[in-house]
C-alpha cells in the first residue's frame, strides 16, 4: 500500500522538501570552477608582485575581466553552497541555523557585486 | 527521553584517522578556509580599481612574509580542494569505491595538491625575478 498522496508523488521531493538541486548546482559549479580556479591561480602566480598599471592592465584585458567576472560569480555560487551545507551539518538551533545560511547567501551576493563591479569599473574606466 | 541517557556513536577520538577520513575532513576544511582566499581576493580587485595608494596597501600586507604565509596557505588549500574535488566527482560518476583505489587516489591526491602548490610558488617567484 503506498500512503503517498498522488501529487506527493509527482513532485517527487519527498520528506527533504527539495530535490537535487543544492547537490547538482554544488557538483556543476565544482565542474566549472577547475578549469576556471586554474587559470586564475596560473594567472595570480604570473601577478606576484605586480604593481599597480601591470595589476590594473591585466585586470581590464577584455577576456581577462570576462573569465574574472564568471569566475567570481561562480566561486561565490559554489562557496555559499558549500557553507550552506557545513552549518546545516554543525548549527542544530534552527534560528541560528536559518539565519546564519541567509546570512552567508546575502554576504555572497553583495561581495559578488562588489567584485565583479570592481572588475568592470578597471575594464570600462580604467 | 532525555539525549544525555541514549548511547553516543563513537566520535572522532574514539576512531583511528585513515587516509579516507583525514582526507574527507581536509576537503571541508579547506573549504572553509578558502572563504579566507576569497575574501582576499576580493580586498585585491578592489584595491586594484580604488587606486594605486589602496593596492600598494595590500600588496605590502600580502608580501609581507606572514602574507605569503598566509597566501600560501590558500594556494595549497585551492589546489587540494580542487584535486580532491575532481576525485569526489569520480566518484559520483560511480567509480574508484574500493579501499585500495580510495587509498590510490587520495595519496594522488595529496601529491598532486603539493606538486602544483610548489609549482605556483616557484612561477611566483620567477615572475618576481626571484625577490
Amino acid at each position: 500500500m503506498n500512503l503517498r498522496s498522488d501529487l506527493g508523488r509527482a513532485r517527487g521531493l519527498g520528506a527533504a522538501k527539495e530535490g537535487v538541486a543544492h547537490w547538482w548546482a554544488q557538483r556543476v559549479t565544482a565542474v566549472a570552477l577547475v578549469p576556471l580556479s586554474l587559470w586564475l591561480a596560473a594567472s595570480l602566480a604570473m601577478l606576484a608582485g605586480a604593481d599597480h598599471k601591470a595589476a590594473v592592465a591585466w585586470i581590464g584585458a577584455p577576456v581577462n575581466a570576462v573569465l574574472l567576472a564568471v569566475t567570481l560569480g561562480v566561486t561565490f555560487h559554489h562557496t555559499q553552497l558549500g557553507l550552506q551545507v557545513v552549518i546545516e551539518d554543525y548549527v542544530h538551533c534552527k534560528a541560528m541555523k536559518v539565519a546564519s545560511i541567509v546570512l552567508v547567501k546575502f554576504a555572497s551576493v553583495l561581495l559578488a557585486a562588489a567584485s565583479v563591479f570592481a572588475v568592470l569599473k578597471i575594464a570600462f574606466a580604467g | 527521553m532525555s539525549p544525555g541517557s541514549r548511547p553516543l556513536s563513537p566520535h572522532l577520538q574514539i576512531y583511528k584517522p585513515q587516509i579516507t577520513s583525514v582526507l574527507s575532513i581536509l576537503h571541508r576544511f579547506t573549504g572553509v578556509a578558502l572563504v579566507g582566499g576569497v575574501l582576499l581576493l576580493v580586498w585585491w580587485l578592489i584595491a586594484a580599481a580604488a587606486g594605486p595608494d589602496a593596492f600598494v596597501t595590500v600588496q605590502s600586507v600580502m608580501g609581507s612574509w606572514i602574507g605569503r604565509l598566509v597566501l600560501f596557505g590558500f594556494t595549497f588549500s585551492l589546489f587540494y580542494h580542487l584535486c580532491n574535488g575532481i576525485r569526489h566527482i569520480v566518484w559520483d560518476a560511480g567509480y574508484g569505491y574500493g579501499l585500495p583505489a580510495a587509498a590510490a587516489s587520495g595519496w594522488t591526491v595529496v601529491a598532486a595538491s603539493v606538486i602544483l602548490t610548489v609549482a605556483a610558488w616557484v612561477a611566483g617567484y620567477a615572475a618576481m625575478g626571484g625577490a
